[in-house]
């Protein structure tokens, strides 16, 4: 599903120059549920943008689904994200000035959905993490857990293949993370979604099938769970 | 561009921050509602004006006697230069071109009084030689003007105005009554008004009488006060010559300098025509200054608070493009986001404004200085179809910086 080979990228700051990622070769399969590790500064966050495509890395070979990511504009890169790519942030990022639904549902209006079918569809989303009670309300109405729900029904609403969750549980507590993580484990179990969870927390990378550990902008290690690996996947 | 669900995506953005949009919109309301109000100011003060000149002919010369303040041939200064009946005639063969001319005597009103049995008022009584209806603009509502039998057989004949029947018949008709003017009967053969509606300089009505009736019952020989003539050549200098000419002749008879500006006193409607508008061309083009300079920083602050408004947004944008909004939708929606408010902004301040002096001019009476300051409907729509371009431009940069933003660096945890 996603193959990364040779990655680079540095940031460069006036004359300073951080080379963040040093050559990543990383090989995820379809259906997968992966956690990345690392220290802070590590760049999860910028491997995990250049997986999402919001993000470009200076050289090395990126294939989603088979196909080459390589300086598409940015219109053809929007309609990729849209159709493929599902994005859960530490922050929730949701819209504060539209309600439950009308956050679900905005992904449907760029994909040019008509209004009832979308709002529909987020409606049903919402029900199906659990929230269809409070689908009208306002995001500074909810708390933090449902928040991160009501995101999550939003990456899934365009029925993208990949989810990619930058630190989902990072502002939980360790209640409404291992409620967050059951509803991500189910995406990927029960729609055989392929999941990438960028994580500090060593409990919520024990519970993914495997674990990608970043240090000095190179891979350490691919630490394989097969346990939990299902028998069907590769 | 007509596109529903996009324009409910705006309508559902620009609701819900309705404080923003009315802040944003504000300041092109103010534009255009103040452009309004200037250009009605402008339209009501040239309309002001130019009604002072509506009750006679445009292309005409009028001279009054004054006195002389240069010596000439040996003759002293100060002396008084009375016209007179002859000078018509002068005038009249020394001016090429000349279409109509006519002498008028008046007696003020006050100086003499209307009568009929117990009724009676004053009013400005005009001695006036038939040719004058066509320099002045009367209208007959009944009867006639004077004529030329009257003035040659000096018929003791009056055309009255409306309040003048008012005053003196009570509603009855006046036409072929007997009035008495200074005790002396007078038959009423005509009811006038003025083509505008009006009253002209004078703000009471005047009645006519024969000009050689006037000259003998006020004991005034020959003389008259004023002459009024009309030429072909309607140009400024067709003007400025016809005016020279009879001026030359008038001097020539009355033996003046004819360069002394006081000895006559002469009042040129091409060359009045001609200085009014250039002093109002003057006036709208400052009022236009003022007025477009407005709009302008109405816009600039549209744009400017756009830009502002997005920077708050980049958030927002970033994570429209990280679920899938492309460049083309974020430009999009903030171009038409400013479109809409600046179109409806303006729309409404340019109904307010043109409604406002709409009202304003049937409120205010008009008079010489202001009236009807209602605004051109052409060029309110012109100014209509410039803010939606204006509003095209203010979303311009904000759109393009909106469009530049990178979603990472917009949701980057700070
Ligand atoms: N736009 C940028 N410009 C300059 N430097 C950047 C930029 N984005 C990230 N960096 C730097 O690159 C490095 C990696 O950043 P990244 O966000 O990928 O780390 P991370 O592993 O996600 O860290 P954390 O666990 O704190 O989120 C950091 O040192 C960061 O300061
Ligand atoms: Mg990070």
């Amino acid at each position: 599903m996603l193959q990364l080979s040779a990655i680079r990228k540095a940031y460069r700051t006036g004359a300073n120059v951080l080379q963040v990622l040093k050559g990543i070769d990383l090989h995820i399969a379809k259906g997968e549920l992966v956690s990345i590790m690392g220290a802070s500064g590590s760049g999860k966050s910028t491997l995990l943008n250049i997986i999402g495509i919001l993000d470009h890395p200076d050289s090395g070979e990126y294939r989603l689904d088979g196909m080459l990511i390589n300086g598409q504009g940015e219109t053809e890169n929007a309609l990729l994200r849209s159709k493929y790519i599902g994005f859960v942030f530490q922050s929730f990022n949701l819209i504060g000035f539209k309600n439950a639904v009308e956050n679900v549902a905005l992904p449907l209006y760029y994909q040019g959905v008509p209004r009832r079918k979308r709002n529909q569809q987020a409606l049903e989303m919402l029900a199906s993490v659990g929230l269809k009670d409070w689908a009208h309300h306002m995001p500074n109405e909810l708390s933090g857990g449902q928040k991160q729900r009501v995101a999550i029904a939003r990456a899934l609403v365009s029925s993208p293949k990949i989810i990619l969750a930058d630190e989902p549980t990072g502002a939980l507590d360790s209640k409404t993370s291992q409620e967050v993580m059951d509803l991500l484990i189910k995406v990927n179990q029960e729609l055989g979604l392929t999941v990438v969870i960028v994580t500090h927390e060593h409990d919520i990378a024990a519970m993914t099938q495997r674990t990608i550990r970043l240090r000095d902008g190179l891979i350490e290690s691919h630490n394989a769970d097969l346990s939990t690996l299902r028998a069907d996947v590769r | 561009m007509f596109d529903r669900e996009k324009w409910a995506e705006i309508f559902d953005t620009i609701g819900k921050n309705k404080l923003r949009t009315v802040l944003t919109g504000f300041s092109v309301f103010w534009g255009i509602f103040m452009l309004m109000i200037l250009l009605g100011a402008g339209r009501g003060l040239s309309n002001g004006f130019a009604y002072n000149f509506k009750n006679t002919a445009e292309n005409t010369i009028m001279f009054w006697g004054g006195r002389t303040s240069k010596p000439w041939q040996g003759l002293p200064v100060d002396r008084t230069i009375q016209l007179d009946t002859r000078d018509v005639e002068i005038i009249r063969t020394a001016v090429p071109g000349l279409q109509h001319i006519a002498g008028e005597y008046r007696v003020w009103r006050g100086e003499s009084q209307l009568s009929r049995g117990k009724q009676y008022g004053n009013f400005t009584i005009n001695g006036v030689l038939p040719e004058s209806r066509y320099l002045e603009k009367q209208v007959m509502l009944e009867g006639r003007f004077i004529n030329e039998v009257d003035q040659e057989q000096t018929r003791k004949v009056i055309v009255i105005a409306p309040d003048c029947r008012d005053a003196l018949f009570k509603g009855e008709d006046p036409i072929d009554q007997w009035v008495q003017v200074n005790g002396i009967p007078f038959q009423v053969v005509g009811l006038y008004e003025w083509e505008s509606g009006g009253r002209g300089q004078n703000q009471s009505s005047q009645v006519f009488i024969p000009l050689s009736v006037a000259q003998r019952v006020f004991n005034a020989e020959q003389d008259v006060d004023k002459i009024t003539f009309s030429f072909s050549d309607a140009s400024l200098e067709g003007s400025k010559r016809a005016q020279a000419r009879a001026v030359a002749a008038l001097a020539a008879r009355h033996r003046f300098d004819p360069t002394d500006e006081r000895a006559l006193w002469a009042n040129n409607n091409v060359e009045n025509a001609a200085m009014f508008g250039q002093v109002f061309g003057g006036i709208n083009a400052f009022l236009w200054i003022i007025g477009i300079g407005t709009i302008v920083a109405g816009i600039v602050g549209v744009s400017n608070i756009m830009l502002i408004v997005v920077k708050e947004r980049t958030k927002e944008i970033g994570i429209r493009k990280a679920i899938g909004a492309t460049p083309g939708n974020v430009v999009g929606q903030i171009m038409m986001e400013a479109l809409f408010v600046t179109g409806m902004a303006g729309y409404f301040g340019l109904v307010c404004g043109v409604g406002l002096m709409e009202g304003l001019s049937k409120v205010i009476p008009g008079s010489e200085m202001f009236r009807d300051p209602s605004v051109d409907i052409g060029v309110a729509l012109w100014a209509t179809l410039a803010l939606v371009v204006a509003g095209g431009f203010a979303g311009l940069i904000p759109a393009r910086r909106a469009a530049a933003i990178r979603p990472i660096e917009a949701l980057r945890e700070e």
